[in-house]
This record gives C-alpha cells, structure tokens and sequence, in this order.
C-alpha cells in the first residue's frame, strides 16, 4: 500500500513537472496580456504536431524535435495573437477569451484537415523501466521531465537576467510604470506570446510522448492545465509549477479512490476548492 | 426536402432559445459563459431522465431541466461572482467538459457514450413523423416566442437596467446600492435556465442524446449566433441563430461542390469556417445585424436642470 502511493506521488511529480511546462505558457501570456488565452489548447496540439512531423518524418530524436515543437508552435502563437487576438484586445479581456476559444476551433481543424483523427504515436526506442525498491520509472518519462525541467530552468535564467525578461517581468506587474520606463508593451506582448505558446507547444510534444497524440490532444489537457494554474495563482509563473505539482499528484492519488476516467474532473474541482476557498491561488496576486 | 427544412428550422428555433440564454448572461449582465453547452446537456439529461425513467411528462421532464440548468449555473455563478470575469470563463469552460465526463462514465445513470435513447416526444408515435415535426416546430416557436416576450420585459424592466449598469460598471452599481453579486447570480441562473430548457425540448425532439452531441463547437455556434445577431438585443439572438444554422447547412452544400476531400476533411473545413465566421464578425462587425438600442428614457422636461437643457 505504501509503496504503491509512493509510486501514485511518484508519477504525479513527473506528470506534473511536464504539466507545469504548458501551465507557464498560459500564466505568462495571462500575466503580461490579462486575458486567458484559451487558445494555449490549439498550441499545445500544433505542438505535438510539430514535435511528429520533426521526429516521425524528419527522423529527428525526441529531444530535437521537441525544439522544433517549441518554435512552431511559438511561431503560430506569435503569428494568431497579432493578427486575431490582439486586435480583439481592445474590446476587453472577455471578448478576446471568445476570440481565443474561436481561433482554438479553427486551428485544431486545420490540424485535423492535415492529419485526420487517427491517433499517432511517436518513433521511440522501446526501453524498459527502471525499477528500485519496488518503484517503477520508465526512462522516457524521466527523459520527458529533464527536458521540462531545462525548458523551465531557461525560461526563469531568462526572466531573471535577460533585459527583455525583466521588461515582461515589469509589464506584469505594472503595465502603465512600466510604459511611463519607455518599456514597448508591444514588443513585450509578442514576446510573451511566443514564449508563452512556445512552451504550450512543447509541453503538448512531452504530453504525447508519453502517450499517443490525436487532434483534441490540447483540448483534451486543457482543463487540467487551467487547473495548474488557478491552482497555483493565475498570473504567477512560479505559482503555475506549484500548481502543475499539486495537480499532478492529486490527480494520480485521486486514482486511489476514483475511477481513471475522472482523472481531468480532478482538475475541475481543484479549481471550484480554491476558487471558494483562496480565490489568489497558492502562490498569486488578488483575484478580484 | 420539406421535413429537412423543417428539422433546420426547429433546430434554430432550439439555438435560438440558447443564444437568448445567452443573451441574458453575456448581453445583459456582462458575463461570460463559455460552457453553454454543457447546461443544454444538463437540461437534456435531466429531462430524458426523468420522462423515460421515471415516467413523468413531458411537461414536467422540460420543466426540471431547465430549473436543474438553472441551479447547476447558480452554484457556478456563486463560486465565481467575486472574482474577475476571466474566473468564470475558466470555471464554465471546465463545467461543460465535467457534464461530458460524467455522462461518459456513470453508466448506470447516463448509459455512457451509448446514450439515451427513446425519449419520449409530444404525440410521438401517435402521428406520422411529418406531423410530428410540425408539431414540435409550432411548439418551439411558441417557446421561442414566449420567451422572447419575457425576457424583453426583464430587459426594460428596472431589473433589466441594473444589469446593464453591472455590465457596464459593476462597482458603480455598486456604489448606486445594488447588490452586484445577487443580480450577478441571478441573471446567470436565468440564462441557464433557458439554454435548460432548449437542451431538455432537443432531447424530447431527436428522442436521443449522447455525449458526442455535447461538443464545445456548440457553444461557439450560439456565441456565433448572438454575436451575428447583435448583443444584447433578443430579437437579434433569435435572428442570428437562424442566420447560424442556415450558414452550417449551406457550408454542407458547399462543401460537396469542392472534390477530392475526405469526409473528416470536410468536416474539419466546415468547422474553420464557423470559428472563422467568430472572428471575422468580432472584428467587423461586433455590434451584429441587429445592434442593441438602449430603451429611451423620456425625462420630464421641467425635471431637468438648466445647463443639462442647454447641452
């Protein structure tokens, strides 16, 4: 019994250090932009995607084709958000949420219209889990966390040194000192949906690698990555691993009590608890 | 061709009562639902449940799935209402996923992706099919109506103004003394309760429901339909769903005329096309055909004070 919530806590932690890398994406883009970008769903699929074409067609290694799912799927978050979502901006951040649920529709299509609906696995050496003291660890999991976690440690070397960094850093916390500072909030904005979306993608690439990937890949991991979020502090990049960990685990614990199939209902009710309960989040700003 | 023409119509008559729903949360109060589709659900099963299980009319089947619709928003308005507006859209959005889950999985309840089918219809069986959608179209055009007049007086009814405050402004509602959060919660459930209602009349109209009838596209469907029709405006919603359903069915002849596609690829094309019809009217046209006209407020001239009259 105890090996085996080991292990549940376990397989949470990896879920969740993978979740964490798409939750950023949304967190980011909610902190610098203040809207939710619901269109983080589409990214995340034109991500794996991306991540498929690069290492099934191409016959890259995953950890290669993960930064070709990382650019496209910067790439086409960049090219959406200035010509769709931000012009919508204007109208308020509830209009351009519609517009972003909208665009998902539309993007996860043309993926469809490319790729149909089958479900496509990855080209990956077939290895076998590495088991100690009773606990298993498949090798490609640890491969898909080591390169979250990378992705992550360059994101924060990023926002912590960089010039431009420290700008969205600014933009965030206060949009009108840090225009009055001579900050582009433009520029800032289209940096922050490249990355933002970037990350969406390469955290969908790490999601399919473990499994197979289909076009409702995005959709079907949204809430879960809502959830990581709220969870955490909308807005709070910090907050949204705190939040990516929680969720992972107590989604594999909730397996302990609950039929699998409910697994991204988990998600949902974490987000009704601290909504109800600490609307801010475990690591954010005021939420009203 | 003319029983086609009559299922599209009470289909936009069923589209139309949700985008009036709709219209209740987003046009006038200023609230976003992004899991609409999920209350339709809600009241769809509720209402197959209750007639086919347990027997209970029609009527009454209708009835509880709009006020269940209503409840299941009231809790979700509750647990959102202090918050920012992006909370709610994140919280509905999972709502209409959770109702999918469910009724995927809790077979005993739901049947699971098989669905429920045989749901009893209104002198179903007792006519011939062709009378029976005639019947059931004059039926949601009496809904459809009913319910427009109703809501028309909520919205020129003071009940209605302070919505539009809450829309507008909700903290000088606020400071004017209304309780922001009870109208808030309250026009939630309203809207619900109507986007209730068309899922619990669709149910009793196709006789079967599934969670594969449950996608998010519908709710861009009536998003589309009331933003084409303009909101705010309840005519509009009435007018836009209709505009909806014709411009899917024309993309499915449409589609026909382009060769070498494969079925999913049409599918899929048709589905750009509705999102793409979201965003292009948004930014073109965000009023919609029929843009909202503020009800005019006649002052008593003597009331005014001097320098207002001269302006």
């Amino acid at each position: 019994m105890l090996t085996e919530v080991v292990q549940l806590v376990l397989n949470g932690l990896m879920a969740g250090t993978i979740l964490a890398v798409p939750a950023i994406g949304f967190t980011a883009i909610y902190a610098v932009l203040r809207f939710p970008n619901f269109s983080v769903a589409s990214q995340v699929t034109i991500g794996a995607f991306a991540g498929y074409v690069a290492n099934v067609t191409f016959g890259l290694p995953a950890p290669v084709a993960v930064a070709f799912a990382f650019l496209v799927a910067g790439f086409s978050g960049l090219v959406c958000d200035e010509f769709v979502l931000r012009p919508m901006r204007p109208a308020g951040p509830l209009a351009a949420a519609i517009a972003a649920v909208a665009l998902t529709i539309v993007l996860e299509n043309v993926v469809r219209f490319w790729f149909g609906n089958d479900l496509r696995g990855y080209d990956l050496p077939v290895l076998r889990d590495w088991r100690f003291a009773g606990l298993r660890v498949s090798p490609q999991q640890l491969e898909n966390g080591v390169i979250a976690i990378i992705a992550m440690a360059c994101l924060f070397g990023f926002l912590a040194f960089s010039r431009m960094g420290k700008a969205m850093r600014a933009v965030a916390d206060n949009p009108m000192l840090a225009s009055i500072k001579g900050i582009d909030s433009v520029a800032v904005g289209r940096l922050v949906s490249f990355v933002g979306m970037g990350l969406a993608g390469l955290g969908g690439m790490l999601l399919g690698l473990d499994t197979s990937i289909d076009p409702l890949t995005g959709f079907r991991a949204i809430l879960t990555v809502f959830a990581a979020a709220v969870v955490g502090g909308l807005g709070s990049i910090p907050g949204a691993v705190v939040g990516a960990l929680t969720i992972g685990v107590a989604e594999e614990l909730s397996l302990l009590v609950l039929d699998p199939a409910y697994r991204s209902a988990v998600g949902f009710v974490a987000i009704l608890l601290v909504l109800t309960l600490r609307p801010r989040g475990i690591l954010g700003e005021r939420a009203f | 061709m003319e029983n086609y023409i009559v299922a599209m119509l009470v289909f936009a008559g069923l589209y139309g009562l949700m985008a009036l729903g709709l219209n209740v949360v987003w046009g006038m109060a200023g609230m976003i639902n992004l899991g609409l589709v999920g209350f339709f659900a809600f009241g769809a099963y509720v209402s197959a449940l209750l007639t086919k299980v347990l027997g209970l009319p029609i009527w009454f089947g209708v009835v509880a799935g709009a006020a269940g619709a209503a409840a299941a928003g009231m809790v979700v308005a509750m647990v959102t209402a202090k918050l920012r507006g992006d909370y709610l859209a994140i919280v509905t959005l999972g709502f209409s996923e959770v109702i999918r889950i469910t009724a995927s999985n809790e077979i005993w309840l739901t049947n699971g992706t098989d669905g429920i089918s045989g749901i009893p219809g209104p002198l179903r069986g007792q006519v011939t099919p062709e009378a029976f959608n005639l019947i059931f179209l004059a039926l949601v055009a009496v809904v459809v109506a009913i319910v427009v007049f109703l809501l028309q007086r909520v919205r020129h009814a003071p009940y209605g103004r302070v919505l539009r405050a809450i829309r507008d402004d909700d903290q000088v509602a606020a400071v004017a003394g209304k309780t922001v959060i009870r109208f808030k919660v309250e026009a939630f459930a309203l809207g619900c309760a109507v986007i209730g209602l068309s899922g619990a009349l669709y149910g009793h109209y196709t006789s079967y429901i599934a969670p594969d009838g449950f996608v998010p596209l519908i709710t861009i469907y009536i998003v589309l339909a009331l933003t084409a029709g303009g909101t705010g405006n309840n005519y509009g919603a009435v007018v836009g769903s209709v505009l909806v359903v014709f411009f899917m069915e024309s993309t499915r002849f449409l589609t026909e005329v382009v060769p070498g596609l494969q079925a999913v690829q049409v599918a899929a094309l048709r589905e750009m096309l509705i999102g793409g019809a979201l965003i292009v009217i948004m930014r073109l046209r965000p009023g919609g055909l029929l843009p909202e006209r503020l009800p005019r407020i006649d002052l008593p001239e003597s009331n005014l004070p001097q320098e207002k009259k001269a302006t």
